[in-house]
Order: C-alpha cells, then structure tokens, then sequence
C-alpha cells in the first residue's frame, strides 16, 4: 500500500524534473539561487552607479579588485567549509592569518630566509596549528567553538610577540608581492590589449567548460540519468561561457589575469574534486551527516576531523601569506575579524549549521556576495562601515533562513 | 466497593499498526496491580494512555477514575487526578538536588520566589517516607540508581498520588535495592495506597501483586487473582500463547564448521565502569547457521554485540574471538570489518543511515576502498554497485539517488544490509532486524536472510520478538542479566523454555 503511493509520488516529480526548465529552477532554487542573488547584486550597483553618474561598477578593475581583496576570504572558506561539513567550527582563522603573516614576514624580513623556504616554513606552521586544534576536538572531544575561541586569543597574542617591539614589519620580497597584486605576463603581445595571454586563457577554459559539461551529460544520458530539462542546460552552460570569455576581455584590457586568480581557481578546483568524487571527501561528508552511523560504518570519525583542522591550518597559512603580500605589511592587527567573513561565506553558499551539507562552489559564491557587497556599497555607494556592517549581517540571515525555511518545507 | 480504575475498550491505533486492541483493566482501591506481557505487548501504550500522553480523543474508549469518565488532555490533567507514573527512564535532572528534583515544575514559591525553607522541611519529610537517609541537597548524580528510583517515589508523593504507576521499577536495580523496593510498595499498600506495577519478573509479581493483567499483542489475555497465589506457567503460557503461522521462508539449513567464537566475554558499562553488562560470555557460530540471541529488554545483548564489534560499546572489553579457529583481533571497528564481521544496528536511523545522503551512498560506505582508485571514487562502478543492491534485494525506489529518509522502514533496513553485505563480511550480526517494518516487508528481510544463511555466511540475530527467533533460528542463546543462561536448539526451543530460562534467573546475581 504504501510503496505504491510512494512510487506513484516519486515518479510525479520526476516528471516536473524533466518536464519544464521553470520546475526544475524551482527544484534546484537553492543551488543555482545565490548565483543568482550574487548576479542581482552586481546589477544592482551596476545600474545604481550607472543612475547617480558614478563611474561604472563592472569595470576591468573593480573585477580585479573583487578577485584580489577577496582572494585570502575565498581559500579560507574553501577550509572552513570542511570543517562546517564535519559539524564543528574554526574561530581561530583570523587570528592565524595574522600570527602566520608577522610570523613570515619575520623570516623573511628581519632574517633574510628565500622567500620559497619561508613559505614552506609558514605552510609547516599553519599545519601544526591546525594539528594542535583538531587534537583538542577530535581526540579529546572539546567543543571546536572553544578550543578555536582559545585559539583566536592564543595566535593574536602570539603575533604580538611574533612583531615585537615592532608594530610592522615591512617591506615585503617583490616575489611574494607578486603572489597577491602581480599579473600573469603577456606572452603575445599582440592585439590592441594590455594582455592577451589573458583573453586566450580565458577562450581555453570557456571551450574546457563547455566540452566537459556536454560530455558529462553525454555519459549521465547514456545511463539514462539525466534530470536537467536540455533547454536549461543548454541555457546555464552558454550563460557561463560568455561570463567566463567577458571577465576574460575586462581583465585582459586592464593589468591581465591576477596571480591570485590562478592560485585561487587551482585551489577550487582540487578541493572540488577533493569533495567531491574521493573517498575522504566522502568520508567528511559522512562524519556531519551521522557521525554514529560512519563510526559503526569503519569510518575513523576522529581522524577526519583531525585532518580538516590539518587542512584548515594549511589554507589559513595559505591565506595569511596572500593578505601580508597584499597589505604590504604585517601588523598585529591584520587579519582581525576575518574568521566572521569566512564563517559567513560558507553559511551564504548553502552549509548546513547541523553539518554534513555544503558545497566548495556554493562556499566560494558566499564569499563573492559578501565581496561584491563591500564593494558596491563602498565604491559605488559610499555607504560608511556601519551600514556596510548591517547590510552584511541581513544577508546572511536572509541566506540561512531561507535555508531552513526550504528544507522545512521539503 | 468500586474500582479506583476502570478502563473500558481502549482501543489505540498508529499509522498501520493497531498497537492496543479493546483492552480492559479493572484496578480495585488499595491493592498492587500487576499488568505483564512480552515486549510489545502494548503495556506501555496503555500506561501513556491512562497517563494522558496519547490525551483523550486519540484513543477510543473510557477511563473511568473514581467513579468518573475522564477526559485527560496531558500529564499535568492525569497528575491533577492523582495518576503519577514512574517511567523506567528516570526523568530526574542530575546535576540539581533531590528537592529540587522532587519540586521541579511545581515549586513552592510566592511569585515566583522559590520558598527554600519550605521546600526541604517538606523534602525531609518525603525521603522519610520512602526511607531514604540523605540530605535533601544531595546532586542526584551522587546517588546510586536505587536511591534515585526512591527519588522518584517522593516525587510522586509529593503530589498527592492516588494511583501509582511503576514501569519496570526493578528493571536497572540489583537485588537488595528491588527488594527495598518491594517492600516500600508493600508498606504503602497497607497505608491504603493503590498502585500499578508492570513487570516482567515474575518472582517479583508473585510475591506483591494481589491481581494480575497479561496483555498480549495489544489485547488483554487474562486478569488472574493473585491474593492466593498463581502459577507461573500459568502467566507465561498467557503471555506468549500464539501460534506460529506461515510468516517464515523455509528453511534449508546447510551448516558447517564453526565460523566465529567467542570466550569468556565481558564488557563493563560505559559510564558506570562498575557494573559489569556482559558477563562471561562464550559463545560459536557454524558456517550457513543462524543463530538467535533472545532475552529481555536490557538483557544486554546489543551491548554484547556492539562490544564484540570493534569496541564500539563498554569500557574494559575482555575476551577472546576466533575466526575459522585463529584468534581475531577485533578491537577497533575498521578490524572488525576487516576480520569479516558486520554489525547491522537495531536503531538504523541513529546508528545505521546517512539520511540526507542517497542509496548510492550509504550501499559504499562502509567498503568505499572497493570502489575507489588511488583514493578516487569510480562513480560509475559505485552506481553499479548500488544498482545491483537494489535489484538484488529489491529496494524500492525511483533509482539509487534516492535519499534514504524518504524510504519506508523496509527499505531503509535494505539499504543497510546492501552496506553490509558489500563489505563482503563472513559474519552478519544483525541486531533487531525487522524492528519497525511491516509485515510484508518482514517476510522480504527474512527471505535475505536466509538466502545468505544458505549462501555460507555466519548470521547472529538479536530479536525481542520470540516468534521471530523461533521462526528463522537454528539454535538460540538464552541471554539474562548480562549472561547467557540457556543454548536452546531449533527442536527444543519454544517461547516457553526461553521465558522460563530467562525467569528462572532473573535476579539471579546481584550485580
């Protein structure tokens, strides 16, 4: 009795799944809902500037510079998401990206080590720390909200005492420079661009993209699987294309394709696919869905959340390296407050509070709101900080609500 | 005189299940009811139904308190009339103090500010009662499991109490504490007080109750006058008379050499590391046999097995396991599943389900290796894999990207043994099998199970539900207080030799 009426449901919706790309929007709103939000608020200020006479907003630069100011946010988040998808929470990150900032900029300015070598030192110390707090959470079970409270204290004390009677360290090598506010060179000085390397990198992965999506469809249809209505397909991988081949003229007419952008894709890419298709993103996953359940599956729990602290450590010092080379000095207060942007990216880009739900793509997207936000309020509207700070706050409760609200309704 | 209680045709039902069939229970003023029956039995559907936590209208029928029908809509309604029940979870905080415990929710304050002087004058005067020397101030985490189940009696007299309702009331108590206990009810008794006690010890029953109720698959059985004595095969042969029907796959036993061992197995309790939940231990499995585990609620038999599987219960596990004879190292879960064990959880939905996942997910959890390369899932072989799971064991859903909670009980439970059986296992432990599955859907999970029973595998099959052990079991381990009391094989094994095994040891050892 119940099976069939269970049946009959499911197939009903599988039918509206297939059947229109306005259903299949509605079904997957949540996915596909922020990238929608973010591009409402880029047109949002694109009009509002274009209304009031302000210079435009999507502007080669201002698209640099969302890159560039958001970089360290993004790589972070990208970490951070691990950890929220485990159940717990890092406070701590802020606080590190300062300690590992004065702590290189100590090596490497005051000491005088090669910039590679103090790099590998700072990645080493990043992980140690992580290594330190994921001890305390996974083996001897102590709220991660406490032990990174701790840990935000515990670092920001520590790079007091990094920088010394020093209040910054400064100037920074050029080579790391290079990492934060460098632009890939122009092989092809040809065209009338500042640098077309950039525009026919830009063509390569729009092709890239383009190819490995048909193909995937390709393969899911061959095993009859394919949900995703072709109009809507078809719709969604143009849309991006274009947006990739249009970010790659802005960027090639101004300085070309920043470095960071190179670090920050190769990084969303590997933990993509980290989370995605192995067996210890699986397992990650597993951990924040039922952490019973995995344990009594042959999951070590523990050891998993060890490691998202390793790894978390590891892109927090990843972090604090690019934010030293873009502020072009360390100081005590650097990094200060940026745990809170992270945290939110992640909850903005669709993590569950509860654990066990979360994408890399929808954490980086979060992170992007929140850059574009800043932005716009700052540049185009010259809002003051206060506003900025609230808009900022509403957002995210707009964003986590609208979560709940959904999965109650499902 | 009349009746205290009187409930008339209480009839309750649950989505597709009718969990309490017209059932009648007749309490007199001043005597000890004892109401019995197997896990199940709806003793406790009743309790709540008299308690006012299924409240009135969802049920049919009357309850008629002192003379009058009540319409109880909740706890406080019930606790108002004067029916207070002591669950056999006690419900007491433990980090508060026994009169904060006893006055919980129903404090004595003038607006709203607690009169602390009143409070242990009157709490003093409770624990009197009850016979407990200790400071009202005491934390209730300080006091032994005994002394809190006294705590809840002063609880239920500090509120006028008519009808006193004890679930299980010895069920966590060693001998001399339920004798106390016995006693106290006794004493209040012969004060005129009127109590209803459910039970399964029936040395217990025996020896307090004047008039005994035997519930049996949600129907009332029999109400015995108990004043001069009843015999228990009398009690035992109304609580488990039922007949075996056709509700099992027949069984082709093929049954070879001894698959796993186990000797002298203990496991203490996880938090309180002085009390002993397996005792002693020793038990086999033969290859293609299966084996049942039957025994009573907290009998510890899921406690054995988690124990047993990688440690995943108790503190101070000892004891040896043998595979094919080799001594076995099974002291972490990953072991376990690597010497061929597999442990399918009574409570799949806690311990079993990644709910928001799909099929595909949970079927490769616990071999992910399996389907992987260098670290990296082979998404085509795992959706092979989960594929052939759902036809071979026909899981019902639109494809294997189904989420799991959305699946019905019979399903779910598929899905976990599709987990189980890809690790490849040589012994499935499977705890509570057909808990919460229809009938229908039994039957299919019965059919499974012997299909890898045939196939060579070991299975052993916790079960509180007796027909269902006697139905699909080649030999049966009788398990009581920790221990196995009985090895019953598939010819000699009937609901009534396992329940006398377990009666005839109940309160055997004190603890």
């Amino acid at each position: 009795m119940s099976i069939k009426t269970f049946d009959a449901k499911s197939d009903a919706s599988r039918e509206e799944d297939s059947g229109s790309s306005l259903g299949y929007f509605k079904n997957h709103l949540r996915e596909y809902g922020m990238l929608v939000a973010l591009v409402a608020i880029v047109l949002f200020f694109a009009i509002y500037s274009a209304l009031t006479g302000r210079p435009t907003f999507v502007s080669a630069s201002n698209l640099t510079n969302l890159f560039l100011q958001n970089s360290y946010v993004i790589i972070m988040a990208i970490g951070m998401l691990m950890i929220i998808i485990t159940g717990n929470i890092d406070l701590s990150v802020g606080s590190v990206v300062g300690f590992v900032g004065a702590f290189g900029a100590v090596l490497m300015v005051l000491y005088d080590l090669p910039v590679p070598l103090a790099v590998l030192i700072c990645l080493c110390v990043g992980a140690a720390i992580g290594a330190v707090q994921g001890y305390f959470v996974a083996y001897l079970r102590i709220p991660s909200f406490i032990v990174t409270l701790a840990g935000m204290l515990v670092f920001r004390g520590l790079t007091f005492m990094a920088l010394g009677s020093s209040s910054s360290i400064s100037p920074i090598p050029p080579s790391l420079r290079a990492l934060s506010t460098g632009t890939i060179p122009d092989f092809l000085p040809a065209f009338d661009l500042a640098n077309s390397t950039t525009l026919i990198l830009a063509a390569v992965v729009a092709l890239a993209f383009l190819v490995f999506g048909i193909g995937k469809r390709g393969r899911k249809a061959g095993l009859g699987n394919v949900h995703e209505p072709s109009a809507f397909f078809f719709g969604r991988m143009a849309i991006v294309a274009l947006a990739i081949l249009y970010m790659g003229y802005l960027m090639s007419t101004n300085r070309g394709l920043p470095n960071v952008l190179i670090l920050m894709a190769l990084l969303i890419a590997i933990y993509a696919f980290v989370t995605t298709r192995t067996t210890i993103g699986r397992r990650v996953y597993a951990v924040g869905g039922n952490e019973k359940a995995a344990k009594l599956s042959g999951v070590k729990t523990e050891r998993i959340v060890f490691l998202a602290f390793v790894n978390m450590g590891v892109l927090a010092a990843v972090a604090g390296l690019v934010f030293f080379a873009r502020v072009g000095s360390a100081t005590a207060k650097n990094g200060t407050g940026l745990e809170l942007d992270v945290i939110a990216a992640c909850f903005i880009g669709g993590a569950s509070a509860y654990g066990g739900v979360g994408k890399v793509t929808g954490a980086v997207i979060g992170a992007f709101i929140m850059g574009a936000l800043n932005m716009g309020m700052q540049s185009a509207m010259q809002l003051s900080i206060d506003y900025q700070q609230l808009v900022k706050g509403l957002v995210l409760l707009a964003a986590v609500s609208f979560d709940v609200y959904n999965r109650n309704k499902a | 005189m009349a009746p205290i209680l009187e409930m008339r045709g209480i009839t309750k039902t649950f989505p597709g299940v009718k969990a309490l069939d017209d059932v009648n229970l007749t309490v007199q003023h001043g005597e000890i009811h004892a109401i019995c029956g197997e896990n199940g039995a709806g003793k406790s559907t009743l309790m709540k139904v008299l308690s006012g936590v299924y409240p009135h209208g969802s049920y049919q029928g009357d309850i008629i308190f002192d003379g009058k029908v009540k319409a109880f809509r909740g706890i406080r309604d019930s606790e108002h009339a004067g029916i207070i029940i002591i669950h056999q979870e006690l419900a007491l905080v433990p980090l508060l103090s026994i009169a904060e415990n006893i006055f919980l929710g129903n404090e004595i304050s003038r607006f709203g500010v607690i009169d602390w002087d009143q409070v242990f004058a009157r709490t003093e005067k409770l624990l009197a009662q009850v016979g407990l020397s200790e400071s009202p101030a005491t934390l209730i985490k300080d006091l032994g499991v005994g002394k809190q189940q006294l705590v809840e009696i002063a609880k239920a007299l500090s509120k006028k109490v008519r009808l006193l309702i004890l679930d299980e009331p010895t069920a966590s108590l060693n001998e001399r504490d339920s004798q106390a206990l016995l006693d106290l009810l006794l004493a209040f008794k012969a004060e005129g007080m009127t109590s209803i006690m459910i039970s399964h010890k029936l040395n217990e029953i025996s020896r307090v109750a004047d008039s005994i109720t035997v519930l049996r698959d949600g129907s009332t059985v029999s109400t015995l006058d108990a004043t001069n004595g009843v015999s228990e095969d009398r009690i035992i042969s109304d609580m488990v008379g039922r007949q075996l029907d056709d509700r099992y796959p027949p069984r082709h036993p093929n049954i070879g050499e001894t698959l796993f061992e186990v000797k002298d197995w203990n496991a203490y309790h996880h938090l309180n590391t002085q009390r002993r939940i397996v005792k002693d231990v020793s038990f086999n499995v033969r290859k293609g046999e299966i084996v049942g585990i039957a025994g009573l609620m907290g009998a510890g038999r899921t406690e054995l097995a988690m124990s047993i599987f990688g440690r995943s219960y108790g503190r101070n596990v000892s004891g040896e396991a043998f595979i094919h004879g080799k001594p076995v190292d099974v002291s972490t879960i990953t072991r376990a599943i690597d010497a061929g064990l597999a442990y399918v959880t009574e409570d799949r939905k806690q311990y079993g389900l990644l709910l928001e996942d799909d099929i595909r997910q949970n079927v490769s959890l616990a071999n992910l290796p399996e389907i992987a390369k260098n670290g990296v899932i082979d998404t085509e072989r795992e959706r092979t894999v989960a594929e052939d799971y759902r036809t071979s064991l026909r899981i019902r859903s639109s494809d294997i990207f189904h989420k799991t909670l959305n699946l019905s009980g019979g399903n779910q439970q598929k899905v976990v043994l599709s987990k189980w059986l890809f690790s490849d296992p040589e012994l499935l432990i499977l705890d509570e099998p057909t808990r919460g599955i229809d009938v229908g859907a039994k039957f299919e999970i019965y059919s499974i199970i012997e299909r890898l029973a045939s196939e060579g595998k070991g299975i052993l099959m916790i079960s509180s539900e007796m027909p269902e052990l006697l139905g699909m079991c080649d030999r049966i381990y009788v398990m009581n207080e920790g221990r196995f009391v009985a090895e019953l094989a598939r010819g000699e094994a009937t609901q009534e030799s396992i329940m006398r095994a377990i009666i005839r040891t109940a309160g055997r050892d004190a603890a």
